[in-house]
């Protein structure tokens, strides 16, 4: 059985008997507590005020489009203006449950939202982001009933809403925020995204919009209970 | 797997593919140029080597105990593992696993695995529509070709190659559109692939990593590729291997760092997904069945020899990229699936070291690729311990002969001081008042191309000594 | 020993067999430098080959033979210094490894590493030298050797030496640290690939428009210097130690005889 032969062949290339207990507990101990790994040379943390700089500068050079809003009520207003700015068609498709349900949608009636898993023919897509992450602009998303994980992908526009107190520094930390959505698992999806679709695969050239979302535009906002922080522009 | 002779006809052929030169000429603009970007904006880019060396080492140390770990999670999970010592294993497993699920359209996005047991070709002939994702994995595959890097697969293509392949491959759009730009070309590739990605059975990925704590698989794509072929079909293969396993999320965040960096000079690829089993009760969406075939083929004896190193690899391609060997000529002319420095170690462990000798002979031995290497992995040291091993096959003999020669003479000097003397004199004189020869037929491979600058006609040794002597 | 007396300090020179048959003034330069350091230098006879092209090349008894004699020939001395970023690297930091697995020879091998120095890297490094004897009007650009650059370290060093050295102009070029195509052995392997990245290289000096390309390592030399010789280009090579030490009687690498109908 290939299995049992390749288990043999690790065990006789590592001179081990599969009997060590020492080992063992070395390993299950690590896998119980994993190490703290450098990530950079900096170790004090950044202040909160700065992640958010921080991330949406990454955002820019990315080619993403941060957009900021003060309270999350504003979320389908400033949607359908960012569409109709670009010229694009004012329809949404976004999970069926979860804090985008709650958004007041019918603010703006000539925003067209569906629910559910994307479809072919859906032209933008809305996630939630558990959490951004200040070293790369990076969003995190995870999958579930009420965040489809097509509609990050089938659509030609990606819109993530974040929470701009869900920016943390590291992915370190983005991690643990993930679990807690999850009943402390791993989702089946952990999408890490950092701008949109692209290739060089043809003569070298960056082109948008390989198979995946062409533009990624993120809706940063205060949650109703924060107060409003001045954001740098 | 090529030999000495075919790697030269290959070497010529590529030195005058004028585009190819192009292409690879840009390599160190894009890339490499990139890479350092990368370096200099992140803070403890060289320690982070060190604990990615680190990590892969432990790793490596506990292979058995991480991967029962990870193959326990994964079935916690809902996945099921599946062990192949070999290619014909793997293709076996996986073709059927897709006769089970009845697939006929089958999509796939970026394996360097798949590539290394040829499983598109055993998948076509067993009647499966297979269809690579990738743009440039996409764009071998209808030129009939491997790809030549194993980032950037269609590295090799100027613009119009890719033109003339969509007209041939789409025969169905009209014959008059337009394919002058890569937009254009890449929209017709985004409207050609959605049509499989929706209407496939299977979707097959490879892995850039395993972590063992949760059994998951973590995926790498700037396209997206990976998600719509791992999401939309109802059953998710991944195809990996023993090397990729991490033991913890914590593990692979510092490798993550490196990879992109390393890769493109980007800070993270635009998808890094994780992905944990198939769907759960109330996803409206996902495969109904994820299974994880895990391959040998002959990295446990890598594992026990004093190779191991290579296993680090996280298949970045930074080693390639600053190369001069391959930026010379290409990703073809190493007749494997792994090409570069990686490829020059590799290829033979995992093809058999007879044919592919010189792959570890055409090196300057400049160690730029151990220099990038984002787990250092010593390169130079293993190419090197290829040399040793072949230099007692009796295809070296020639070689062999002529080097043992030159460490007689040199191992008695007396004898070797004659020898000097006499073979300065003689290119002294052969070189004449021009100062250089420029034929030379018993060093004609170096004439061919250079003059062979003439000596002054005495040794050092024999001035100095006679210098001493007239002190 | 009398207390006071200094006496100078004894460098070995490992002349390198390319430099004792192809351009022995290389030698002569790297002496009188030495000696511009302050040191006497001794050239053991029983030297040849530091083994290199058999070590690179998997003979590694061979290499361990020739490892042995070598150090065995610099025995007593003070320091082993080397005209050549690759053998100074072969010394240095093969020798102990060629040598591990036998006990003695490996500590043997260490204690020798430890009195191995590149020459600029000696001079500068070891000696603290700051001006040197040569003098140089004309503009040079310098190609850093693989071995020299990344088993040694040593890149500030040669140019901190040239910019001593009166009317001299140094003008990088780009890709001074991209190899040159030589690698021993490699060049006449296979020559087509060597070629190509020769062409490579004088394609990245030709608009520098120099006078003489510099480097630290004679094969490096007489790869670029036939290369640029068979383009037909005016540009001449040589070693870094003929310009610091002064000693350019003898023409540039490759260059004709003085005298002769042009």
């Amino acid at each position: 059985m290939s299995r049992e032969r390749i288990f043999a062949s690790v065990r006789e290339a590592l001179s081990v008997n599969g009997k060590d207990r020492a080992r063992e507990r070395a390993v299950a101990e690590r896998l119980a507590q994993p190490p703290r790994h450098p990530s950079d040379a900096s170790g004090a943390p950044v202040p909160p005020a700065e992640l958010a700089v921080r991330f949406k500068a990454h955002l820019q050079r990315l080619g993403a489009d941060p957009i900021e809003i003060a309270r999350e009520d504003e979320i389908p207003s400033a949607i359908a203006n960012y569409l109709s700015a670009l010229g694009l068609p004012l329809r949404l498709r976004r999970g069926s449950g979860g804090p985008l349900a709650a958004l007041p949608w019918e603010t703006v009636p000539a925003l067209a939202v569906e629910t559910g898993p994307a479809l072919a023919g859906d032209t933008a897509g809305l996630s939630h982001a558990i959490a951004g992450v200040a070293e790369t602009g990076t969003l995190v998303l995870a999958s579930g009933p009420d965040s489809p994980v097509t509609l990050a992908f089938l659509p030609e526009t990606h819109i993530v809403v974040l929470n701009a107190g869900a920016i943390v520094s590291r992915y370190e930390e983005a991690l643990p925020m993930v679990l807690a959505s999850c009943g402390g698992h791993v989702p089946r999806t952990v999408n890490l995204v950092t701008g949109a679709s692209r290739t060089g695969d043809i003569g070298g050239k960056i082109v948008m919009g390989a198979h995946g979302p062409r533009r990624l535009a993120v809706l940063i906002y205060r949650a109703a209970a924060e107060p409003a922080d001045p954001i740098s522009a | 797997m090529t030999d000495r002779a075919t790697f030269d006809a290959a070497v010529a052929a590529a030195l005058a593919d004028a585009p190819l030169q192009r292409a690879l000429a840009d390599v160190p603009a894009g890339f490499v140029a990139g890479r350092r970007r990368a370096r200099a904006e992140l803070p403890g880019f060289e320690r982070l080597r060190r604990t990615a060396r680190d990590i892969r080492d432990h790793t490596l140390a506990h292979l058995d105990l991480y991967l029962e770990a990870f193959e326990a999670n994964a079935a916690k999970a809902g996945s099921e593992v599946h062990w192949a010592s070999d290619g014909e294993d793997a293709r076996r497993i996986i073709l059927d696993i897709c006769r089970k699920a009845d697939a006929r359209v089958v999509t796939k996005s970026k394996s360097m695995v798949s590539e290394e047991i040829e499983l598109r070709e055993h998948l076509a002939k067993a009647s499966l529509d297979v269809v690579e994702t990738d743009l440039g994995e996409y764009l071998v595959q209808i030129r009939n070709e491997r790809p030549s890097h194993i980032i950037a697969p269609a590295i090799h293509l100027r613009v119009s190659d890719v033109a003339d392949a969509f007209r041939a491959q789409h025969p169905h759009l009209p014959a008059d559109r337009d394919l002058e730009t890569p937009e254009a070309m890449i929209a017709e590739a985004r409207d050609v692939l959605r049509e499989k990605f929706l209407s496939a059975d299977v979707g097959i990925t490879g892995a850039n990593f395993l972590v063992a704590e949760t059994g998951s698989a973590i995926i790498v794509t700037n396209e997206g590729n990976a998600d719509l072929t791992m999401s939309l079909p109802k059953v998710h293969i991944v195809l990996t291997s023993i090397d990729k396993v991490v033991p913890t999320f914590a593990d692979a965040w510092p490798l993550l760092r490196l990879l992109a960096r390393s890769a493109t000079g980007q800070a993270l690829s635009a998808y890094t997904t994780i992905v944990t089993g198939p769907r759960r009760p109330g996803d409206g969406e996902g495969p109904e069945a994820c299974h994880i075939v895990i391959l040998d083929n002959g990295r446990t004896e890598l594992l026990a020899s004093d190779m191991r190193p290579v296993l680090r690899c996280i298949r970045c391609g930074a080693c390639m990229n600053h190369c001069p060997v391959y930026c010379s000529i290409g990703g073809h002319a190493y007749g494997s699936v792994y090409p570069g420095p990686i490829g020059a170690v590799l290829t033979p462990a995992l093809a058999g070291p007879g044919a592919t000798a010189h792959l570890a002979e055409a090196s300057t031995f400049c160690g730029r690729c151990e220099e990038v290497c984002p787990v250092e992995i010593p390169l130079v040291s293993m190419l090197r311990k290829w040399r040793t091993r072949d230099f007692s096959r009796p295809a070296s003999r020639r070689s062999r002969v002529l080097l043992r020669a030159w460490a007689f003479l040199a191992a008695r000097p007396r004898a070797y001081r004659v020898a000097a003397r006499l073979g300065a004199r003689t290119l002294a004189a052969l070189g004449g008042s021009r100062g250089r020869l420029q034929r030379a037929p018993f060093a004609s491979a170096w004439t061919r191309y250079r003059d062979l600058p003439a000596p002054e006609g005495r040794t050092f040794q024999e001035q100095w000594a006679s210098r001493r002597r007239t002190e | 020993m009398d207390e006071g007396y200094a006496r100078r300090p004894r460098v070995g020179l490992f002349v390198t067999c390319l430099v004792d048959v192809m351009r022995p003034s290389v030698g002569f330069a790297a002496a009188r430098l030495i000696e511009a350091a302050g040191c006497e230098v001794v050239v053991p006879a029983a030297q040849t080959c530091c083994g290199q092209p058999a070590y690179n090349s998997g003979d590694t008894a061979s290499a361990r033979t020739l490892a042995l004699q070598t150090m065995k020939a610099f025995d007593g001395l003070d320091y082993v210094v080397a005209p050549s970023g690759s053998c100074a690297a072969m010394l240095k930091l093969h020798y102990p490894r060629l040598l591990a697995g036998d006990a003695e020879a490996e500590a043997v091998a260490r204690a020798f590493a430890e009195r191995v120095h590149e020459l600029s890297s000696f001079l500068v490094d070891v000696r603290g030298m700051t001006a040197v004897p040569g003098a140089f009007e004309g503009r040079v650009t310098y190609h850093d050797g693989c071995s020299g650059l990344r088993e040694l370290k040593v890149r500030a060093q040669p140019r901190r030496l040239l910019s001593a050295v009166p009317g001299l102009e140094l003008i990088e070029m780009p890709g001074t640290e991209t190899c040159c195509g030589f690698g021993g052995l490699f060049a006449v392997k296979f020559p087509a690939i060597s070629n190509a990245m020769v062409t490579a290289k004088c394609a990245n000096a030709a608009p520098v428009a120099p006078d003489l390309v510099l480097a630290g390592d004679l094969g490096c030399l007489l790869n670029l210097a036939g290369k640029l010789s068979r383009e037909g280009s005016a540009i001449g090579c040589r070693h870094f130690a003929e310009v610091l030490a002064g000693e350019l009687d003898a023409p540039a690498i490759g260059a004709r005889r003085e005298g002769d109908p042009a």
